[in-house]
């Protein structure tokens, strides 16, 4: 075929100009959106999915781990008694405060575990060990909140929760999703700053034999411990990421932002293309007095929206790569897989040949006789 | 009807109603003409006397409202809107007063365009659309496009576009109108050519008296009929060198 597509396309540049900058603007504003949406969706789940845990015990009634209830330790003993559990831990998990040297106050996450286990440490380290966590106050925290926190280097002192905290170690891109931090110390330690009693804790974290069924061990653990859930890790992980994305709806927000970039890029795209097959309506006119199958002509209009796809996702993807790149120093990560982007191509071209669909109607009630009109 | 046989297109009490408004146009009431292969007939009459309406039924791309249509032997009247393109693409060549070159199309990416349409392969299009150009003398124009050519040469690349279907049936309407008297005697001389030394069937519909005396044969429509159907030789021959084709046509 003739490059009729290609020429009538690049003939108006202004028009060619909006449909580019139709399809960027959706394009980029969907990578942010659902960027944002995996990101917070990893971030809401990170303690949990980093746990290295099979099981996770809670008091009743706990909907996700920012909301623990604490429960009595000595269940411990009754959950390492259960036949199956290779390793059963307390975890400590809970809001404090932490105060900076000018005085202001920030909340954080207090994550208490025993260093001396496996689970639940804190990984990406980038300066510092885990180990270090065994000296007095010590705690680990990710480099991404120094600022926030008003922490510069290793070895500075601060207060948590009225005790004294001293930074050991930062990990690099352990996000919270909540605005608080998370700040990792011992179990002990953790008691003092969350005010915690001490003969409470308020996780039990499971490890489960090699062999052993994880259902069967549930199954056990819920008979033999009194007043407590047992959650699957993937279980529990689902729960807490549910609870922040759509209970609070901010996961529906960003969503909704995603979905709104299609319905603008969809306007936009469908508008061009609909003007352009408008301004050309003659030539289509003369195709089919010509003989040409209305397929034909679609074909031409199809092209036309599958070339401006092409260039726009490009385009986009060339803007989203420096926004995503921009946002890992930032609050809230915005995370772009490649399956994203491949998907985010279907997508785009789904958008655009949709949006020409438009025009298939105008094109199938141009009357061919219209040649003959001055 | 044994001449129906021979014929590129045979015309049968043919109607046509617009159906606009409370009682529609009757555009044409009731139409009988043969168009034969070899022939170039030219079509006169009033504004609004039906002529262009003639033609596009002729063409098919216009449904008639009742009578015969026969194009290449084959009844057109009732086929249906995926027949009919079809039908255009095989036996129809088509030109027009404005040309309707694809503009953002070279001359012979505009040729090539109707080569593609008969399902030519790429390779032997651009072949082709070159030797089109060449026979209607614009073998130079090939990537010229045409904003850059003069009328009479747009309506050459829209000739050498019509032939590139090789059609039995080549269809005019007004072709010389926005072309200066010399190249409007150019552009004939080819039709001319395409009716007599091709054995196409010409059909040409025009206002135009200077270029009567290419027509083989001259039909007048007057309000939707035919007032009159004359063979060439029967026109008195100074009578159509006056610039009056009225004056010309009402002698007979
Ligand atoms: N699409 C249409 N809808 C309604 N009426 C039409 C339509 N096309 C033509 N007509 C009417 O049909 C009649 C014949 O029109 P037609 O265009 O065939 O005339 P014509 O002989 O080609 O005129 P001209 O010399 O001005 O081109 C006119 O009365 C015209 O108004
Ligand atoms: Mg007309």
């Amino acid at each position: 075929m003739p490059p009729l597509a290609q020429r009538n396309l690049f003939h108006d540049k202004v028009r060619l100009t909006v449909t580019l900058t139709g399809i960027v603007f959706s394009v980029v504003l969907i990578v942010v959106q659902l960027g944002l949406f995996l990101g917070f969706t990893t971030a809401t789940s990170n303690l949990i999915d980093h746990s290295g845990a099979d099981l996770w015990i809670t008091s009743k009634n706990v909907p996700y781990v920012e909301q623990g209830v604490a429960f009595s330790e000595r269940k411990l003993n009754q959950v390492r008694a259960v036949p199956g559990v290779a390793d059963a831990q307390k975890l400590i998990a809970r809001w404090t405060q932490w105060k900076r040297h000018d005085g202001g106050q920030d909340s954080v996450q207090i994550v208490g575990i025993n260093v001396d286990d496996t689970l639940e440490r804190p990984w990406n380290l980038v300066q510092g060990r885990v180990e270090d966590l065994k000296s007095p106050d010590a705690v680990i925290l990710d480099e991404l909140y120094k600022q926030k926190l008003g922490v510069t280097a290793v070895g500075e002192v601060f207060e948590i929760g009225g005790h004294r905290a001293r930074v050991v170690g930062f990990t690099h891109g352990i996000r919270s999703f909540t605005t608080s931090p998370y700040v990792f110390t011992t179990f002990k330690n953790a008691q003092n700053y969350t005010s915690l009693r001490e003969d409470q804790t308020m996780f039990i974290l499971v490890k489960v034999a090699p062999g052993a069924s994880l259902e069967q061990v549930r199954r056990d653990l819920l008979n033999n411990v009194k007043d407590v859930e047992v959650f699957k890790t993937s279980e529990f992980s689902r729960m807490t990421t549910f609870y922040w994305m759509f209970t609070t709806g901010a996961g529906v927000a960003v969503l909704i932002a995603a979905v709104l970039g299609l319905v603008v890029g969809f306007v936009v795209v469908a508008q061009t293309i609909y003007a352009t097959t408008v301004d050309h309506i003659r030539e289509y006119g003369t195709l089919k007095a010509m003989g040409a199958p209305n397929s034909y002509v679609y074909k031409v209009i199809m092209k036309q929206a599958a070339i401006a796809a092409v260039m726009g996702y490009v385009l986009g993807m060339i803007v989203s790569v420096f926004v995503v790149n921009g946002s890992q120093k930032g609050g809230a990560a915005i995370l772009m897989p490649p399956s994203m982007a491949v998907g985010m191509f279907f997508l785009t071209l789904l958008m655009c040949v949709g949006a020409a669909l438009v025009s298939i109607n105008k094109v199938t009630r141009i009357d061919p006789a219209m040649v003959f009109k001055g | 009807m044994e001449s129906n046989m021979q014929s590129a297109i045979t015309v049968q009490k043919l109607t046509k109603n617009y159906e606009e408004g409370a009682t529609g146009t009757l555009a044409l009431r009731g139409v009988d003409l043969d168009v034969h292969p070899g022939e170039l007939l030219m079509l006169m009459g009033p504004s609004g006397s039906g002529k262009t309406t003639l033609l596009s039924i002729m063409g098919c791309i216009l449904t008639a409202t009742s009578g015969s249509v026969r194009v290449a032997g084959r009844e057109v009247v009732g086929l249906n809107e995926k027949q009919l393109p079809a039908l255009r693409l095989e036996h129809i060549g088509f030109v027009f007063q404005g040309f309707n070159l694809f503009p953002t199309l070279t001359a012979g990416e505009n040729v090539e365009l109707m080569l593609d349409l008969k399902g030519v392969s790429t390779a032997k299009a651009k072949k082709r659309s070159q030797e089109l150009l060449e026979q209607v003398g614009l073998g130079e124009k090939y990537s010229a496009f045409p904003a850059d050519l003069s009328g009479g040469q747009k309506q050459r690349v829209a000739i050498a576009r019509a032939l590139a279907g090789d059609p039995g049936i080549i269809l005019a309407d007004e072709p010389t109108a926005a072309l200066d008297s010399h190249t409007g005697r150019n552009v004939m001389e080819m039709m001319s050519d395409l009716a007599h030394k091709r054995q196409r069937a010409v059909v040409i519909v025009t206002h135009d008296s200077r270029v009567l005396n290419f027509a083989d044969r001259i039909v007048r429509i007057e309000d939707g009929a035919i007032a009159s159907n004359t063979e060439a030789e029967m026109v008195p021959a100074g009578v159509l060198s006056l610039n009056q084709p009225q004056a010309a046509i009402g002698l007979v």
